[in-house]
């Protein structure tokens, strides 16, 4: 396995003594969506803007692509594309011109530029309105073009800030859809978000920040084990005697409750619904409906948190 | 630390995009209404008392920018036109970014902060000289028209002096105004602070520095109060301009101590000298050389501040 894109270790930030990221490690591999999840203030953004070089890093260090954002910040910025929270454009230039002044700053020649410009505008399918001003612009057209820049500037790494916050459910689907396609052309992506039901589904890996500390990390079945104890949920309905007992002795399965004499839900830590329908038949039963409901960010998230704060009222 | 590759990277690309925009803002059309008014006004009002006194004076030309009543071009530039024009240009230069999301996009582009401030910069005093050029060319053209006076070499070079003084005192307006404009991240609050400012040293740094000279000094040594008033009053950049440009543009006058007392309606008397006799150019210069070395000093610090400051300050809003 090639090195990992990005490497934080012991990542610190105080601002007048106070730690807003505290010393948080983790690692990006090539290609993959890695998710930096958690609630406004959490330090992700200070986490972002340190590993790209733009916020000194008080303690613990950082690569991206092998480079220091301290030492070697033009490096990284060269080869990383970021589109921050409520990414913003100058208005009174058009779409096209406002990709033309980054491009210059990147220091791309005339006929590459109008080049990567035009396909980058394509791609994201924002052609139609290149020559408009970008205050006439949506919220998620502005993400949009931000995403195209990243394109554009042919970046090993992109991320993205709050990208879907404040998008209407119709545009995050779509800037959802360019992200992985992102993906599919080879680019490493770092993610953050406050919405995890949203991005749950893009996200190879993910953490779980929480002032300043990274609490949970790895993929989302991962964290429904580590938290949930499995977390996926199966639904059965089916007419038949001693079901019960059947579907509770199919391996995998914790637990059964009977929500109904014909409907049964079971806790499980992988999905079972093979072995639960061959146990219902196998019974002589009749199977009706059978769902799976995956782990959800939004229950794990919620179930830590409770969690810790139980404890913390124990502890108190 | 060594940082690599060049702090400058991208400078020329940011100064190039910031004159697009000034030159296509709607600021530009009110500066093309001022210069034109203010040169209509200068000449027209500076003709009459010039061609009374035509016969008799060697420096007709330069009385075009000293002569006309109530006010004359440099008080005109001094008190008015260059603080206002340098600080429409510069209250939201850094600020702006910020409040349209734009700075963290750009500084996520391969360069550093250095080029961005001095592209501003850079192109703020471009734009700047360009508006003075142009006045100064107006005046001087129209002034050529209305005299039928061609001007000797040396008026000429001391008419240059006064728009090269022009844009270094711009350059200190811009420079504060930049600074306000990183300091405070509300453009507004920059553009009230930096009125305020000009307000101050326009208008109620002359009034009070007096009073306050003169609760130092004894009141019987009439020539030291002078001297502290003076070392007072200079601490407003409008002072230390009007002494450069009154010097340059006026050859008969041998010191700054006689400018302020002619203000005053004394005549000194040097021992050797011709009264009214002009001096040269050089000598001239040599007189204001300490103030000229005062303005461009203080414009270097307010941008050093500026630069500072925008160095260690937070990208995120």
């Amino acid at each position: 396995m090639s090195a990992p894109v990005i490497e934080a270790q012991n990542l610190t930030k105080r601002y007048n003594g106070a730690a807003v990221v505290n010393g948080i490690s983790f690692a990006v591999e090539a290609g993959e969506i890695f998710g930096v999840l958690g609630p406004n203030g959490a330090g992700k953004t200070t986490t972002i803007l340190m590993l790209l070089g733009l916020s000194e890093i008080s303690d613990g260090q950082a690569r991206v692509l092998g480079y220091d954002p301290e030492r070697e910040p033009l490096a990284v910025k060269r080869r990383v594309g970021y589109l921050p929270d409520q990414v913003g454009f100058y208005d009174n230039l058009t779409a096209a011109n406002n990709l033309r002044y980054t491009a210059r700053l990147i220091g791309l020649e005339r006929d590459e530029r109008e080049r990567k410009i035009a396909a980058a505008l394509a791609n994201i399918g924002l052609t139609d309105v290149a020559d408009q001003r970008v205050g006439t612009f949506s919220r998620g057209m502005r993400q949009r073009l931000g995403l195209a820049e990243i394109l554009m500037k042919d970046a090993e790494i992109a991320i993205l800030d709050e990208p879907t916050s404040g998008l209407d459910p119709q545009v995050t689907i779509e800037l959802l859809d360019i992200i992985r396609n992102l993906k599919h052309r080879g680019v490493s992506v770092l993610l953050s978000s406050h919405l995890l039901e949203r991005v749950q589904s893009v996200c190879d890996r993910v953490a779980l920040f929480n002032e300043g500390n990274i609490v949970l990390m790895g993929t989302v079945p991962e964290l429904g084990r580590q938290v949930l104890g499995g977390g996926f949920r199966v639904d059965v309905e089916a007419l038949g005697q001693g079901l019960a007992e059947r579907l509770a002795a199919v391996p995998g399965v914790q637990k059964v409750e009977t929500l109904a004499p014909d409907r049964f839900r079971l806790l499980s830590e992988r999905d079972v619904r093979p072995e639960a329908a061959a146990a219902v038949v196998g019974a002589g039963g009749r199977l009706l409906r059978l769902s799976i409901e995956e782990p959800s960010l939004e229950a794990i998230y919620t179930h830590y948190f409770q969690r810790t704060r139980k404890g913390e009222r124990h502890a108190a | 630390m060594r940082r690599e590759g060049s702090a400058l990277h991208g400078f020329g690309v940011v100064a190039l995009k910031e004159i697009a925009d000034h030159f296509s803002s709607i600021l530009i059309v009110v500066l093309v209404v001022l210069v034109t008014a203010s040169a209509i006004v200068v000449v027209s009002l500076g003709i009459g008392p010039i061609k009374e006194s035509t016969a008799e004076d060697p420096f007709l030309f330069l009385r075009l920018f000293t002569r006309s009543t109530p006010l004359s071009l440099p008080e005109l530039l001094s008190s008015l036109l260059v603080p206002l024009i340098a600080i429409g240009l510069g209250f939201d230069a850094v600020n702006g970014e910020h409040n349209r999301r734009t700075l963290s996009r750009i500084l996520s582009q391969p360069i550093y902060r250095d080029a961005l401030l001095f592209g501003k910069f850079a192109a703020g005093l471009f734009t700047l000289s360009v508006t003075f050029i142009a006045l100064w060319l107006l005046v001087t053209g129209l002034g050529l028209v209305g005299l039928g006076v061609p001007p000797d070499a040396e008026e000429m070079a001391r008419a240059l002096i006064l728009l090269l003084i022009t844009i270094i005192y711009g350059a200190f307006w811009f420079a504060l105004a930049l600074l306000f404009s990183i300091v405070f991240r509300s453009a507004a609050t920059a553009a009230v602070m930096s009125l305020g400012v000009w307000l101050f040293v326009t208008f109620l740094w002359p009034m009070f520095s007096p009073a306050l000279a003169s609760a130092l000094t004894n009141a019987t040594d009439l020539v030291g109060a002078l001297d502290t008033q003076q070392a007072f009053a200079r601490m407003s950049p409008v002072v230390l301009y009007n002494e450069i440009v009154s010097i340059v543009l006026d050859p008969s006058i041998r010191s700054t101590q006689q400018s302020m007392f002619a203000r005053l309606g004394l005549m000194v008397l040097e021992r050797g000298a011709v009264p009214g006799a002009p001096i040269p150019l050089l000598q001239s210069i040599l007189i204001v050389w300490p103030q000229i070395v005062a303005l461009v000093a203080s414009s270097i610090v307010l941008f050093v501040i500026g630069y500072i400051v925008f160095q260690r300050q937070e990208v995120r809003a």
